[in-house]
């Protein structure tokens, strides 16, 4: 999305060029794509909130979850939001510096959480729940999948800001990149948020 | 966005008049070097101008109207005789599903788009859309979701589940063939494409407008236009949920779908439909902006109730969202469900009403031109307000579970789609025509093409609901003499009668590509204005220029072309005439804009798309593939990443008193 982030807010800044709404257009194309992705994880949500109870071979939710490991890597994630806010209040500093270490940490928590939950399937997955196993395992699989896919993808996209911060290949407005990533960076933790309730804490 | 861009200084401004672009070679990525080339097929494959890609949505979308086209004459050639023999019950089924898939997936939404991407950043007076190179992808995006769609046919046969793809008809059991993997996959696809069509146009339409022009004194296409992009931002996430689920069952053992295995079919048939219904509207809405174009012109009049048409139009989509369940009133969800559901649904009717009382208003008492456009815009209100009928009565739940799955339901939608959608379309191409090509489509062919269409339309459509009522199901692939009847209301007559009525049309259709040729080597050039027309488009040339307007005009109307040509007098209170639309085109040329910079164009979103289309398909034939295709798309994000992105400092003039710096490029 870094893509997405760099002409024209350039231009609104330094050449006196207004939008109609005032959001520039990269602001508001970000919000609309989330706006979108609320409805993508609103589907598998849903598919997993019908199936969760539906296992007729392998283990069930409450025989397999580990809410405290869960709880930390989610403590994890949300730590990461804090150090997103940071590195975009440092980039609206121009302080490159310390934009590149706050990014670092966050991408550094974000491949955290994806590494717990990479330990966490492997776990189920001993313990029996494959992809296929039942409708649960499918849906589980699915949703926090889905979730983790999304992660995956902040962290390389923060990796690669700083790899094109660094070159100075930015020539755009550096704080707004750095401000869309964040925006969908915290709407992946929000998600988390949902479903961690939902999946991990409210018994089936 | 929009990265190194075309610079039009005084210097090289006899260079952009012979038509050689200026472009300074930047590189990304090390090796490649962007596109410099504007001439020759380089200029429609990397280019990002809104226009030529319109132009080729709208060549592709064409296509595959006539690829729907002949498959629904298969359809009606095996079912104009008992018995018929045309078809095996297989490729029957394979033939309805794509009948149906590319008609809606790969004409209607890009023949939609096509128009959309043309005529929005021109009525809103803008120079291209918010995301130039976006909007190319969008378009690579659906060519590849639409050649993996019918490339089915070729390996080992297309889809065959009926274009809702209810489950069990979808899984392994009833569907052993790849048409299914390839439908998904396609759709997945194009769904992509439509997704960043609909977020780009959305900023367009809010960021971008001419200074003066506010929401209200927006163009009702343009309107119309955005509504259908909110409706495809927040339903297309669920059909790719819905189709995600699917192709894990299919390829990835997973068992969403399969009751054996304690699932819950109805789970698809809500996801699909909670996209599904917005999606009618989404194929309605941007025929009723072009006839709410096209109306006012012709009837000399400005559209009725302005403000009505918009709102109805918004609340037709926002209640859009919330009648999904009305196509499953047969699957037995509950009383309380289907009541609630059949209420919202006839309240629909509401505003569709509105809509039409308004358009009728429009031509009342105005000075009508029977033009080809007119003609078919006369016909959309028509024949929509017979399906939009038709469409109540499935609204009232007991009526519907006896028309469910019967022909009566195949009338109807095709009465709102082809009646509603199509002759919109229509109208659109005869109304445009001369702004995009600058050459005005025959009006004689033009009316033979509307009443062939018009009366093969009827012919088709029509006897469906008879038999429809008689019991006639949809999908069968093959009907008996026993079955057949006696008299008024027997299959056989009225079968015949729809069979013959679609070649009819076949005809009609047949009569707008002779147009086309025609027109294409008629030499004679269309005048600036050949309809007096009222909005923001027809105030440049035809074609409009690559940067589309000489200035950016200054909107203080609705129907800002209109009140420069007409102003009230004080007397008499009718408008009088002071300039005509060739002489307001020409002071805009005289007071041209200095310095223009556009867009330059790209590889990466044909790249990107290819890459896409590879990694598709590794999901069919495996990994390896698959490896490959998420490489491309890799390499190519990059690239498109590292494009150079700020133009040179000779882009903008040098500042003002204010200490502002002049700076007329589309933003992104």
């Amino acid at each position: 999305m870094a893509d997405i982030a760099t002409h024209d807010t350039d231009h609104a800044t330094d050449h006196g060029h207004h939008s109609s709404t005032g959001l520039s257009n990269n602001k508001l194309a970000m919000w609309l794509f989330l706006g979108s992705e609320c409805l993508l994880f609103g589907g598998l949500i849903s598919t997993y909130m019908l199936y969760r109870g539906r296992v007729q071979n392998g283990p069930h939710p409450a025989q397999i979850y580990d809410i405290p490991f869960t709880s930390v890597s989610s403590f994890v994630l949300l730590m990461s939001s804090l150090t997103m806010v940071l590195a975009v209040s440092s980039a609206h500093r121009k302080d490159d510096s310390k934009t590149n270490l706050w990014l670092t940490i966050t991408a550094l928590l974000g491949a955290t959480f994806v590494g717990g939950q990479v330990y966490e399937f492997t776990t189920f997955y001993r313990e029996g729940l494959g992809f296929t196993t039942s409708l649960f395992g499918s849906s589980f699989y699915s949703l926090t999948g889905f979730h983790g896919v999304h992660v995956s993808i902040g962290v390389i996209m923060l990796l690669s800001l700083m790899g094109i911060i660094k070159k100075n290949k930015i020539t755009g407005d550096k704080a707004e990149v750095v401000e869309l990533i964040g925006l969908y960076w915290h709407f992946v933790d929000v998600v988390w948020i949902v479903i961690f309730t939902l999946v991990y804490l409210i018994p089936s | 966005m929009s990265t190194n861009e075309l610079t039009l200084t005084p210097g090289n401004a006899l260079d952009v008049a012979k038509g050689k672009l200026v472009v300074a070679p930047t590189q990304s990525l090390g090796a490649v070097r962007r596109p410099v080339n504007t001439t020759g097929w380089r200029e429609w494959l990397f280019t990002v101008d809104h226009k030529k890609l319109g132009i080729m949505y709208g060549t592709v979308a064409f296509v595959f109207f006539i690829i729907g086209g002949v498959e629904a004459l298969f359809i009606r050639l095996q079912l104009a005789l008992p018995d018929g023999r045309i078809l095996s019950a297989d490729k029957y089924n394979q033939m309805f599903t794509m009948h149906a898939t590319t008609m809606i997936f790969l004409f209607a939404m890009p023949m939609a788009a096509a128009f959309a991407n043309y005529f929005l950043p021109l009525q809103i007076g803008a120079r291209d859309v918010a995301f130039p190179r976006l909007n190319a992808l969008s378009f690579w995006l659906f060519l590849t979701g639409g050649l993996i769609l019918n490339a089915s046919w070729f390996l080992g046969g297309a889809a065959d589940g009926g274009w809702f793809m209810y489950a069990p008809n979808s899984g392994p059991v009833f569907s052993p063939s790849n048409g299914v993997d390839f439908w998904i996959l396609g759709l997945q696809i194009a769904g992509i494409a439509s997704l960043i069509g609909s977020i780009n146009l959305i900023v367009t339409v809010l960021n971008m407008r001419a200074p003066g022009m506010t929401l209200m004194k927006m163009p009702v296409f343009t309107w119309m236009i955005l509504v259908v992009q909110f409706l495809l931002v927040f339903s297309l996430p669920v059909i790719t949920v819905a189709l995600v689920l699917l192709m894990f069952q299919r390829s990835y053992g997973a068992t969403f779908f399969d009751v054996s295995q304690g699932a819950d079919p109805l789970l698809w048939q809500h996801l699909f439909w909670i996209f599904g219904h917005p999606e009618v509207y989404v194929l309605i809405l941007p025929a009723f902006g072009i006839i709410s174009e096209v109306l006012p012109t012709f009837s000399r009049k400005p559209l009725f109730g302005y403000p009505f048409v918009v709102f109805s139009g918004a609340s037709i989509g926002l209640v859009g969202f919330g009648v999904w369940a009305h196509h499953m009133f047969a699957s037995g969800l509950g009383p309380v469900s289907v009541a609630v559901f059949s209420m919202a649904t006839m309240a629909i009717a509401i505003p569709t009403g509105v809509k039409i009382f308004n358009w009728i208003l429009t031509m009342w008492g105005g000075k009508i031109w029977y033009s080809a456009a007119m003609k078919f815009a006369i016909g959309l209100v028509i024949l929509f307000t017979i399906g939009g009928l038709s469409g109540v009565t499935h609204a009232v739940a007991p009526s519907d579970t006896q028309q469910t799955d019967t022909y009566y339901i195949v009338a109807h939608f095709h009465y709102v789609l082809f009646g509603g959608m199509v002759f919109g379309l229509f109208s659109g191409f005869y109304y445009w025509w001369p702004k995009v090509f600058g050459k005005m489509l025959n009006e004689k062919l033009g009316s033979w093409n509307f009443w062939f269409m018009v009366i093969g339309m009827n012919l088709t459509f029509g006897p469906m609901h008879i038999l429809g009522l008689q019991g006639q199901p949809r999908r069968m692939y093959v009907w008996t003499e026993a079955r057949g009847g006696e008299g008024l209301f027997n299959f056989g007559f009225w079968n015949m009668v729809s069979s013959i009525g679609s070649f009819v049309l076949a005809v009609g259709v047949l009569f707008f590509i002779i147009n086309v040729i025609k027109t294409t080597r008629n030499p004679e050039r269309a005048p600036l204005d050949p309809w007096d027309a009222r909005t923001l488009e027809w105030i440049t040339t035809s074609p409009p220029k690559v940067h589309n307007f000489d200035r950016i005009p200054v909107v203080h109307h609705l129907d800002e072309f209109f009140h420069r040509k007409y102003v009230e007098d004080e007397v008499t209170h009718t408008m009088k005439q002071v300039a005509t639309g060739e002489e307001l085109v020409r002071a805009e040329e005289a007071a041209a804009d200095a310095d223009i910079h556009m867009p330059g164009p790209s590889y990466w979103p044909l790249l990107l798309s290819i890459g896409m289309g590879v990694l598709g398909m590794g999901v069919i034939y495996g990994t390896p593939i698959m490896v490959v295709g998420g490489l491309i798309v890799l390499f190519s994000s990059y690239g498109w990443v590292l494009e150079p992105s700020v133009p040179d400092a000779i882009d903008f003039d040098t500042p003002s008193t204010d200490g502002h710096t002049k700076e007329i490029a589309p933003l992104g």
